[in-house]
């Protein structure tokens, strides 16, 4: 460890002994050099970063401040990109500066530890890919989608806003620390740095939380899927075509990943072209219509079976899959934004904005709307990816903050875009498909009078727009969709058949848009189900240790079975709930992902501490602040609220009381059984909303005590353990940035000219 | 001509590159560069020992 003698832990240059190899030209640009290159404004550099300022003020002040009949898409492009850019540039590199405080000279576990396996150096633009397709799923395509009740600018400025202040720097810091420490998990950074306590406050919330998030994306596919004979029979059919591709990868053509994921794209295709036809027919709209809870049933099978089958036969390939339709989509989906530029009518701040009974999800603008919106504006869950298989990949450490920060920037990018896409259609459409159907009654005619009975502002919706919209897209009906990827792929068909197939296109863009976000849900459902149970086989292990024995069938079934049945649980409960489900478990779910955020940086808080950083610790301290208010502020409100639609045990005694007094209906409930179905979801509800705060104040108050501690031994000049790998001289070199600097192509081309076995790949290594 | 085939095929590298397409290419460097005295493992070999060790450390998807 690099504790110095003095006491001080410290890791920048000037106290760390690398001594570099005579024989190798200098592995990190000279301090003074890139000092000179990055203070040095030339006229053009000014004038650049002066049009990218002046773009995106124009384009924030068309946004917030003119109030125009409508607004243009591309003014949310021009916003997003040209801050991601100024906070890129500017904000990121204040953090590199202060906190960080990278060393190229220092080789990264990618290097010192290089097996050709999982520590492999891996190009900067490439694992800038590898990382946004781990940390990018379904989460930034739902939470924008829901949250557009409140109208687009709060969604808006909390993606932009916070993921610059709160979740790049979340990626960012977890990222370089697990690096840092050989790539180790926030589990095992947590246990270092916070004590027994605090580390298993944090796993337990983890287990936890990963239940939560499985079960309300599963329930988001349910939504979409229900009632859909076209949809069931195209996602159905990415089973077998996932097996066929991981038989051809493992007995066919080993390795040919690029010629499998083609073949793949090309069969999904056919598999939804082949829906539309199948759903056609009386047999197959008979045999593929299901109802939700009989989808549900199949998915908590799907859910067991593929977590316990072999990781080749179906996680891999379709992980394949889903990484080429990801980028994929997300390339079609800017530049349709682009070159369509789609007029927006929905209000900045709609009705409800002000108001705690929204139909979408209930609750006042703080704090649930920075709750419903996690992924794409900051998101816990990224700190498990960024401290996973990313940080042993990275080749150099300046490289960290293009992968972090910008990865995590990408993300939020593609939040607004499904922001946009959502809003891009009509605002009655939008009440009328996301509110629950014990509000809209189910049928077209219903929905319609109820929709225009909220009284907003433009609205005013027929039921043949619904019933034609249903029928462009070839469904049944779209009334009540709740859950978000059923508006988001309204608003994509509805954008894409502008650019590409007019409306005879919309169903199949539709279906395309349910599918992709039902294969990255699907690979989040499996992946998870199997990281939660290896983290409970390694719990269980602590005092049975046969269950450690990752190989041992009989632990690792039972604790796959235990991880489906918590999850399968809450997502039956999402499923038959009589107050709609998403609506009441959504803010749950943002509760979780944030507070497992609020864990991740309580440990970079902790780790920024020891390392010095004591002037800019409120880099770190303001995102973690403002996640732990918002989520604890979210929780307690869930919990002690007197109003029903937001206090899950006001709801309770609000339905118990009604049973007491022999109801036979009460509210959206209609039958006894639907009462009592409601005491217990809530009851549930509540208890896990209360178990999730009482560990995610103890994470953050063992990590607020770790601070306070580790300023203490500072000012008392006493020393700690970094917990860091012990420092290894780098032995090679690749630049920082997507471009690489004056400074660093010259310092490239001297490695260019180096014998060829004197370079990293060839040097005889050990 | 010759650009767009160029630009292809870089694509098509930086996409495999983001897949993992070209895992066994680089564990042949580093097997290479390493000097171990035993043969490297065949390219099926390989991929069936990258899915296996995935069996034993499961990594998670986001949301």
């Amino acid at each position: 460890m690099s504790s110095m003698p003095g006491g001080r832990a410290r890791t920048t240059d000037e106290d760390l002994e690398l001594t570099p190899d005579p024989s190798l030209p200098p592995t990190a640009v000279d301090e003074t050099v890139r000092e000179a290159e990055e203070g040095r404004w030339t006229p053009a550099k000014i004038a650049i970063w002066a049009a990218i300022a002046l773009l995106g003020g124009v384009a924030w002040f068309m946004l917030a401040i003119i109030r125009g009949e409508t607004v243009n898409a591309i003014w949310f492009v021009f916003a997003s990109v040209c801050t991601y850019l100024i906070g890129y540039r500017f904000y990121s590199k204040v953090i590199e500066r202060y906190i960080t405080r990278p060393n190229d000279r220092r080789a990264t576990p990618a290097e010192y530890k290089a097996d050709g396996k999982d520590y492999v150096r891996t190009d900067r633009n490439v694992l800038f890919g590898h990382h946004f397709a781990a940390i990018a799923g379904a989460g930034p395509l739902v939470g924008p989608v829901i949250a557009a009740q409140m109208g687009y600018l709060p969604g808006t400025i909390w993606i932009i806003i916070g993921v610059v202040l709160a979740g790049a720097v979340q990626d960012y810091l977890v990222l370089f620390f697990s690096m840092r420490r050989g790539g180790r998990s926030l589990g095992q950074m947590a246990r270092e740095e916070l004590g027994v306590i605090g580390g298993t406050a944090a796993l337990v919330a983890t287990l936890l939380i990963m239940v939560i998030i499985v079960a309300i994306l599963a329930l988001v596919v349910v939504n979409a899927l229900g009632e859909s004979p076209w949809g069931v029979f195209s996602v159905g059919m990415t089973i077998p075509i996932a097996l066929f591709m991981g038989v051809y990868l493992r007995f066919i053509r080993p390795g040919k990943v690029l010629e499998v994921s083609l073949i793949g794209f090309v069969l999904l295709m056919a598999a939804i072209i082949g829906g539309g036809l199948v759903a056609q027919t009386e047999w197959g709209a008979a045999f593929f219509h299901l109802d939700k809870v009989t989808i549900a049933w199949g998915l908590i099978i799907y859910g067991f079976v593929a977590a316990i089958l072999p990781v080749w036969l179906l996680l891999a390939p379709r992980d394949y899959l889903s990484t080429f339709m990801k980028i994929g989509v997300i390339v079609m989906l800017a530049l349709a934004i682009i070159v369509v530029r789609p007029e927006i009518t929905v209000p900045a701040f709609s009705e409800f904005a002000g108001r705690e009974n929204g139909p979408v999800f209930p609750g006042a603008l703080f704090p649930f709307l920075f709750v419903t919106i996690a992924c794409g504006a900051l998101s816990g869950f990224h700190a498990l990816i960024s401290s996973g298989t990313t940080p042993k990949l990275i080749e150099k450490e300046r490289q960290t903050r293009l992968i972090g920060y910008g990865g995590m920037l990408m993300e939020s990018f593609v939040a607004i875009m499904a922001l946009v896409a959502a809003i891009s259609i009509d605002r009655g459409l939008y009440f009328a498909m996301n509110s629950p159907a014990a509000l809209t009654g189910g049928t077209v005619e219903t929905a319609a009078t109820w929709v225009n009975s909220l009284g907003l502002a433009g609205v005013n919706i027929t039921p043949d727009l619904l019933a034609e919209t249903a029928r462009n897209v070839g469904e049944e009906s779209i009334v009540s969709r709740t859950g978000g990827a059923p508006t988001l792929a309204v608003g994509l068909a509805h954008i894409m058949q502008q650019f590409i197939g007019g409306t005879a296109m919309m169903a199949f863009w539709y279906h395309f848009a349910i599918m992709f976000e039902a294969l990255f849900i699907l690979t989040a459902v499996d992946a998870g189900t199997r990281v939660a149970r290896f983290m409970l086989q390694d719990s269980i292990g602590n005092f049975i240790p046969k269950f450690k024995e990752h190989s041992w069938r009989p632990g690792a079934w039972l604790c796959t079975a235990v991880m489906v049945v918590a999850w399968g649980a809450v997502l039956l409960m999402g499923v038959t709930d009589p107050l709609g489900g998403i609506n009441t478990l959504f803010p749950l779910f943002g509760i979780a992902n944030q507070l497992l955020a609020a864990i991740a940086l309580s440990v970079c808080l902790a780790i920024a501490a020891k390392r010095g950083s004591f002037r800019y610790l409120w880099i770190v301290a303001l995102p973690l602040a403002f996640a732990a208010v918002v989520t604890i502020t979210a929780s307690f409100q869930k919990i002690f609220s007197p109003v029903p639609a937001v206090g899950y045990f006001a709801n309770n005694a609000a339905f118990s009381k009604a049973l007491a007094d022999g109801k036979t209906e009460f509210g959206t409930a209609k039958t006894v059984a639907a009462m009592e179905a409601v005491v217990r979801n809530t009851m549930i509800q509540g208890w896990l909303s209360v178990i999730f705060v009482v560990l995610s104040i103890i994470v953050i108050i063992t990590g607020v005590l770790a601070t306070v501690k580790a300023f203490r031994n500072e000012a008392a000049g006493v020393g700690h353990d970094d917990h860091e790998d012990p420092a290894v001289a780098s032995r090679g070199y690749a630049p920082a940035g997507l471009i690489p600097t004056a400074a660093e192509r010259e310092l490239m081309a001297e490695w260019n000219k180096l014998p060829a076995d004197l370079r990293l790949e060839k040097s005889g290594h050990h | 001509m010759n650009a767009v085939v160029a630009g292809f095929r870089g694509f098509a590298r930086y996409l495999g590159g983001v897949m993992g397409a070209d895992a066994y290419t680089k564990y042949l460097e580093h097997h290479a560069a390493s000097g171990h005295a035993e043969p490297p493992m065949s390219e099926r070999e390989f991929w069936r020992d990258r899915t296996d060790r995935q069996d034993a450390n499961p990594e998670g998807r986001c949301c």
